[in-house]
């Protein structure tokens, strides 16, 4: 159980649209252990979004529950749910991740500021980890003086250096190119396994599948399908 | 407090790499306090001009005619009304002020407009004399200067000076001795000279059918009251003792000099004017960057930084920002004040220039509001949605 840091319990998201409810995420339940990177994959309008927004307490859910490191979301007020995204959480975004005027490490350092932690030695781990990530001259640049790679690559050590229970990435690969791609990724899934966090990463490009150890498929809002062998992973990764 | 540190860490790290930008903003701000101060300044340097002497009497109330407004000019009291007044229970002093325009004859042609004010030494109507003596006896033809005269011209206490009024058709020169000096008398836009009631009556600027004719009649009489509180009792005595008066403490008799409260409104509502501009370009610089900021503070929310740290430090950039425009503001305006003569009507050191500048730090907080609000309501859930 002390394993499990995330559990979703038949989670339900409806939204009102013209009088008719759209259920943009319904009755999924799965769980993630310590340790492990998940995929969850599907086509545009399938949930992905939605279903991330919840497990970061940025939605809540119509139906069903959610916990993070045993902690029940659906009972925690909006003081609560800020406490515990910057305390249990790490988030990397599609695009727009880092705050523009903080440099690197400075973007790295403010998850350590928003929890009180900065501390000489923390410091010092901020820039090992992006030295780790291959940013090591990279430190005291600005975003805008950073490819598009470079920054996710920031927030990823963003997402990880104050040791969350949970990582959350949103399509992480979206505006890289395909080499890129796949290092940022699989760097991504070595840290997770590393540091032995849980990963979630939305994606819906299937070949970034192949570092991960599962796979949750969703369409229409529902969970369509688990990959957990590694051959069929690897299978759907490369398109067959 | 950890939450104040952050939101100081996050305005001042965003104002220091986007230091072009908050600059030209806070340049906007020294401008307009630079302007709005010099309005102020000069509703204080008009004002002052009108009515310093007034301001400066050691006096209480004024007694006037009745039905004359409370404006100096328009009355005319008999003289023997101070010694009167004197009797009067509560009076503690009482003193004539007879009030007319004069010019002082400089050399190369050149004149000075003065107001010449009849007065009685030693009593309220009386300026304190802060260089040599005061006027000795009332038929000696001596003149006291004030200090507004003597940094206009060379005249120093000592000299002889020629004024010259018209009378009648007539421009008639009359020369005394500069005995002493006084301090803060600007009366009527004109720095004054003061003489004895008989000199000021033979001096001042007649018509033609008071020419040859010795008046009786002063405008005012100023009175000092023995106790400030017994006021309404003294005005009471007073209206009790003497038919056709009417009586104003100072600042309403400020009020009705001719011009002043129309002249110091205009001023003021420019200075209102010119905040409000302030307000409006502040606000639509703010709100302007909120918007292109919403990602940003939409990602800050996201990863755990409270609605507090965020309007905070949107507070804390506004303050900077508009504390720093009205502080260049400021210097330049001292800076330009320190090259102006005495005779530009410009004084910074009032309470006016105060509550401008108190002001002026308030339209940064007061523009930036619209944006502040903006940036708490920013929901966390854009970082997601927006990408
Ligand atoms: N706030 C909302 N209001 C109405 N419908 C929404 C809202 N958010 C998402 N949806 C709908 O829910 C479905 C799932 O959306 P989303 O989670 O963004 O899918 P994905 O990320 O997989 O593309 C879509 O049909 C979308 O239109
Ligand atoms: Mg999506």
């Amino acid at each position: 159980m002390n394993n499990v840091a995330l559990e979703v319990k038949d989670v339900v998201k409806s939204f009102m649209v013209d009088g008719a409810p759209i259920y943009a995420v319904d009755k999924v339940s799965f769980q993630v252990k310590n340790g492990e990177f998940v995929a969850l994959v599907g086509p545009s309008g399938s949930g992905k979004t939605t279903m991330l927004s919840m497990l970061a307490a940025l939605l809540s859910p119509t139906e069903g529950q959610i916990l993070i490191g045993g902690q029940d979301l659906s009972k925690m007020n909006e003081r609560q749910r800020v406490v515990l995204r910057r305390e249990r959480i790490g988030f990397t975004f599609q695009s727009n991740n880092l705050i523009p005027f903080l440099s690197a490490q400075e973007n790295v350092e403010l998850m350590l500021r928003l929890n009180g932690k900065l501390k000489h030695g923390e410091r010092i781990r901020a820039a090992e980890l992006l030295s780790r990530l291959g940013l090591g001259d990279r430190l005291t640049n600005l975003p805008a003086q950073m490819s598009g790679g470079q920054q996710q690559r920031v927030a990823i050590a963003r997402a990880l250096i104050h040791n969350p229970t949970l990582v959350l990435a949103d399509e992480p690969t979206a505006s890289l190119d395909t080499e890129r791609a796949f290092q940022v990724v699989q760097t991504f899934a070595a840290l997770i396994h590393e540091n032995n966090r849980a990963g979630i990463m939305v994606t819906h490009d299937l070949r970034m599948c192949q570092y991960v150890d599962r796979v949750i498929q969703m369409q229409d809002g529902k969970l369509v399908k688990v990959y957990e062998d590694k051959k069929d992973i690897m299978a759907l990764a490369k398109g067959e | 407090m950890k939450n104040f540190f952050l939101s100081v860490y996050l305005a001042i790290k965003e104002i220091a790499r986007n230091r072009g930008r908050f600059l030209l903003v806070s340049l906007v701000i020294a401008l307009i306090t630079l302007l709005v101060l010099f309005i102020a300044a000069l509703g204080e340097g008009l004002g002052n001009s009108n009515k310093q002497y007034l301001a400066n009497l050691d006096a209480d109330m004024l007694v006037f005619l009745e039905k004359a407004d409370f404006v100096i000019p328009s009355s005319r009291v008999d003289k023997g009304l101070a010694r009167t007044l004197r009797r009067v229970d509560g009076v503690e002093s009482a003193g004539i002020i007879a009030a007319s325009g004069t010019a002082i004859l400089l050399p190369n042609d050149e004149v000075l407009k003065v107001s010449i004010l009849g007065v009685e030494p030693g009593t309220p109507g009386a300026p304190a004399v802060i260089e040599g003596e005061d006027l000795q006896s009332e038929l000696a033809a001596e003149v006291l200067i004030d200090r507004n005269v003597a940094l206009r011209t060379d005249i120093k206490v000592g000299d002889r000076i020629t004024i010259r009024s018209t009378q009648g058709t007539e421009d008639e020169f009359y020369e005394l001795k500069v005995v002493g000096m006084t301090d803060g008398n600007l009366y009527q836009f004109a720095p004054s000279i003061f003489v004895t009631f008989s000199n000021w009556d033979k001096m001042r600027t007649k018509s033609d059918t008071e020419l040859g004719r010795q008046s009786t009649t002063v405008n005012v009489i100023a009175v000092k009251v023995a106790d400030s509180a017994n006021f309404d009792s003294v005005e009471a005595n007073i209206l009790a003792r003497v038919n056709n008066v009417e009586v104003a403490d100072i600042p309403t008799t400020i009020a009705n000099v001719p011009g002043y409260s129309a002249q110091q409104s205009t001023v003021n509502t420019q200075a209102v004017f010119t905040l409000l501009i302030g307000i409006l370009v502040i606000g639509g610089f703010f709100q302007i960057q909120v918007l292109q900021k919403v990602p940003q503070i939409g990602v800050m929310k996201a990863i755990g930084a409270s609605n507090g740290v965020v309007g905070l430090a949107s507070v804390i950039q506004i303050m900077v920002v508009t504390a720093f425009g009205v502080a260049i503001g400021g210097g330049l305006a001292y800076v330009f004040s320190l090259t102006f003569p005495p005779t530009v009507p410009i004084i910074f050191n009032g309470t006016n220039s105060l509550i401008a500048v108190i002001a002026l730090l308030l339209i940064g907080p007061l523009g930036g509001m619209v944006s502040i609000i903006y940036a708490v309501r920013i929901e966390p859930l854009k970082a997601l949605r927006l990408s």
